[in-house]
């Protein structure tokens, strides 16, 4: 039972040294392939649907994440689905899993349209260490991509350099960063949606401190700087990005409650899918509190976060030909 | 919020009613529910199912004594193990060497290394009298040099400047140089985050180590990592010889199981939690704790420091003095009680940390923050004789405090009457009878409770 200990963790199934040229799709298939070739392995034996496969699934499904919830979910659904199609084949189950993951995961490819707000303000939220501000250095490029014009605001006025960090992703893309020398996060995000509004920008990405939803105070100072936006320009902000650590386990769910109840949440950033984890925290995302997925991360660079897109995600993290 | 161990077992507990003995027969759902609870909380599976066979080892053939029901017996055998796993008592860094003893930090992305080593040689400087020197390695991901500035600057710990033009391995020889010149007793090297798949980057930590053969290889992994902790765990692992882990983030609400999980692969012990984004926020790990907060069965340690923390001591003493006597608790106290249990993060915080069977007990209350806001309205529009002599408020001064509070004559009423049950409860409680009397009537105690 210990199986996938003894041939997983050394990374074998990854080639870095190819992972370069492999465009997109093949590098989120890479970062997604452990559960892949362990469903792959499991689908190919040839053998016939019985109680030890159902379980093996479960187990799979239990290790990248998904949760108890969702997998119960998966799983009576692919029995359903063998029973209405009579459906006898293990290989044929793969196709079953796929079609139900696909069915759950589809709703929450939404991408997120930029409307014509001057500026369409986003507001980047999470716990500490998910990635927002990596996380808006690609954005800005993407938007950039776009033909807009990007504005950051240097909102963590609470970790040691984060503005730093911030006004190095400026750098990088070339882009205006708004920080204060200290001070509040509503001060320094309100100033920049009036520099935008000057510059006629078009997008203005905030960043904010992370914060831990047990934190009852610093939840109430977010609700304040999302007031406080509201008053620089009625109606923003446009967007709200929660971005999660697709490492994290299923607290991501309680994350996910826990800032929509405080902010009503818009969209979900998933990051740090390079590794091993496989960010299946999203099916239990999309099983009990379903919001759209916007972006997921697949790389260091900075053209490696991306639009969410189901189909791909599916066909990735199953191993199957997209 | 997940179920926890202690509620998932109580089904399956009355089928194992009445058995003198833990047998392989009864104890099969209850160890399901076992391994259930504990994926729940993220702990791997490999290691799930491995512990539960050992539990299953610990159980058989255990005696049921005593009061207990076969359930509560196995959950004292999975707390027990899983302490026992967990490293029964927390390990010490080890600094027995020739000085600057060396600290390398190591983990992925975002697990909060420099927040971590700023923690760390800040303890060792107060509570250890080191001095310290601090380096950052990470030339990659931007201002993570300044970060680590930054932090020293706050803190008042020696840094040792480096640049993202130089090499890592350079920057860690010049400080370690440094450090032995200017005396420093120990010498903590943050590296950059990596992927345990990244082998460039595992191979740079290699050399890092080999280089300047650490005392202490810390591993620093986010408590709230699902299942691949036990994967990235295994590489790190495999890759550094490590000799401790550090958890971090343990202040939000995760369960933690990634603990277990890192602790069972890397056999190596944890040895500090972060607690807290303040830079005192780093403890030594308590095995047994993390035990209960694993199983969900409250961390009620946690509670009682919590409350230390938070409460003004000599308000405390005052207090605990009325209750002895059970006389004079008044609307004042009944306040305080109030603004305190903000100051500890709001009664669904507290209810958190209680044992599964209590906080039950008081979600039966239906506690409603606002309606707690409305108790302390209502206090507040009390002038201070009113607040001291309840007795007093009649209905023309009801009718002015509703008014006042912007409520109905009803719910000044309401209070009244929870506070004199409040009032009874602490009669009772300076009584003989403590915890279970005060238990029954929690439903009493909590302003807001709507019976």
């Amino acid at each position: 039972m210990l199986g996938f200990l003894k041939k997983s963790p050394a990374g074998n199934t990854i080639e870095p040294e190819t992972s370069r040229d492999l465009g997109w799709l093949g590098r989120l298939k890479n970062s997604l392939s452990r559960t892949g070739s362990q469903l792959g392995s499991l689908f190919s034996l040839g053998g016939k649907i019985d109680e030890d496969l159902y379980e093996e699934l479960e187990t799979i499904l239990i290790t990248s994440d998904v949760g108890m919830d969702a997998s119960r979910f998966l799983l009576s659904d692919v029995r359903r689905q063998v029973k209405e199609a009579h459906l006898t084949e293990a290989a044929q189950l793969k196709d079953a899993l796929a079609h139900s993951l696909l069915k759950l995961l589809k709703p929450l490819a939404v991408p997120l349209a930029i409307n014509n707000q001057q500026p369409f303000v986003i507001m980047m939220v999470g716990v500490n260490g998910a990635g927002k501000t990596t996380s808006i250095g690609k954005l800005a490029k993407y938007f950039q991509g776009q033909g807009k014009s990007v504005l950051l605001a240097a909102g963590d006025t609470f970790r040691a350099a984060a503005r730093e960090q911030l006004m190095e992703w400026g750098a990088r893309n070339n882009v205006t960063v708004i920080a204060q020398q200290s001070g509040d996060a509503a001060a320094v995000i309100f100033d920049a949606i009036q520099a935008a509004q000057a510059r006629k920008i078009d997008v203005v990405l905030a960043d904010t401190a992370g914060r831990l939803t047990t934190q009852a105070h610093l939840m109430e100072e977010i609700k304040k700087v999302k007031r406080v936006i509201d008053k620089a320009l009625p109606g923003a902000p446009h967007e709200i990005l929660l971005v999660l650590d697709a490492n994290t386990g299923q607290n991501a769910l309680s994350q996910t409650k826990a800032f929509d109840d405080a902010l009503k949440v818009t969209g979900l950033v998933l990051t740090k899918l390079d590794g091993t984890a496989k960010g299946g925290v999203i099916a239990a995302i999309a099983k009990s509190h379903p919001l759209p997925v916007r972006f997921i991360g697949v790389g260091e660079g900075l053209d490696d976060l991306r639009p969410f897109v189901a189909e791909d995600f599916v066909a990735a993290l199953l191993g199957l030909d997209a | 919020m997940l179920d926890n161990l202690t509620q998932r077992l109580t089904g399956v507990i009355k089928t194992l009613r009445g058995q003198a003995r833990l047998s392989e027969d009864n104890i099969q759902d209850a160890l399901r529910e076992v391994r259930l609870a504990l994926l729940e909380a993220d702990v791997a599976l490999p290691v799930v199912k491995e512990f539960a066979a050992q539990v299953k080892q610990a159980a058989l053939g255990q005696e049921v004594i005593g009061n207990l029901n076969p359930g509560q017996a196995l959950i004292g055998v999975v707390h027990r193990e899983l302490t026992r796993l967990m490293g029964e008592h927390n390990d010490a860094l080890n600094l027995a060497t020739v000085p600057p003893a060396v600290i390398l930090m190591a983990g992925l992305q975002g697990a909060g290394k420099t927040t971590t080593s700023g923690k760390l040689a800040k303890l060792l400087h107060e509570q250890n009298k080191k001095k310290v020197l601090l380096v950052s390695c990470d030339v990659y991901r931007p201002a993570a040099i300044e970060q680590l500035r930054t932090l020293a600057e706050q803190l008042k710990i020696d840094f040792f400047a480096s640049d993202i033009s130089q090499k890592p391995l350079d920057i860690a020889l010049a400080a370690h140089d440094f450090a032995r010149k200017h005396h420093h007793d120990i010498l903590i090297v943050d590296t950059a985050g990596r992927l345990a798949v990244d082998e460039a980057m595992m191979a740079e930590i290699k050399s890092l180590h080999a280089a300047l053969k650490p005392i202490e290889t810390l591993f620093v992994v986010d408590a709230m990592t699902g299942q691949d902790a036990a994967n990235t765990a295994k590489a790190f692992g495999d890759a550094l010889p490590l000799t401790g882990t550090i958890l971090t983030k343990l202040d939000g609400d995760a369960r933690g199981g990634a603990a277990l999980s890192v602790r069972y692969i890397t056999g190596k012990p944890i040895k500090f939690v972060g607690v807290s984004e303040k830079m005192n926020g780093l403890e030594a790990f308590h095995p047994e704790r993390m035990a209960s907060r694993v199983l969900g069965m409250g961390d009620v340690l946690s509670l009682i420091e919590d409350a230390q923390r938070s409460i003004d001591t000599a308000e405390a003493e005052k207090f605990a003095k009325k209750v002895q006597s059970g006389k004079g608790f008044d609307l004042n106290d009944f306040k305080m009680q109030i603004v305190q249990m903000r100051k500890m993060g709001g009664v669904s915080a507290m209810m958190d940390k209680l044992p599964a069977q209590l906080s039950q007990a008081a979600a039966g209350a239906k506690i409603d923050e606002r309606a707690i806001n409305r108790t302390e309205g209502i206090i507040n529009s009390m002038t201070p004789l009113e607040r001291a002599k309840p007795e007093i408020l009649k209905a023309t001064r009801k009718r002015r405090i509703a008014a006042g509070a912007g409520v109905q004559v009803m719910h000044v009423n309401q209070l009244l009457n929870q506070f004199e049950q409040t009032q009874k409860m602490m009669k009772m409680l300076s009584g003989s009878g403590g915890m279970a009397k005060m238990m029954r009537g929690m439903k009493g105690i909590m302003p807001g409770g709507k019976r």
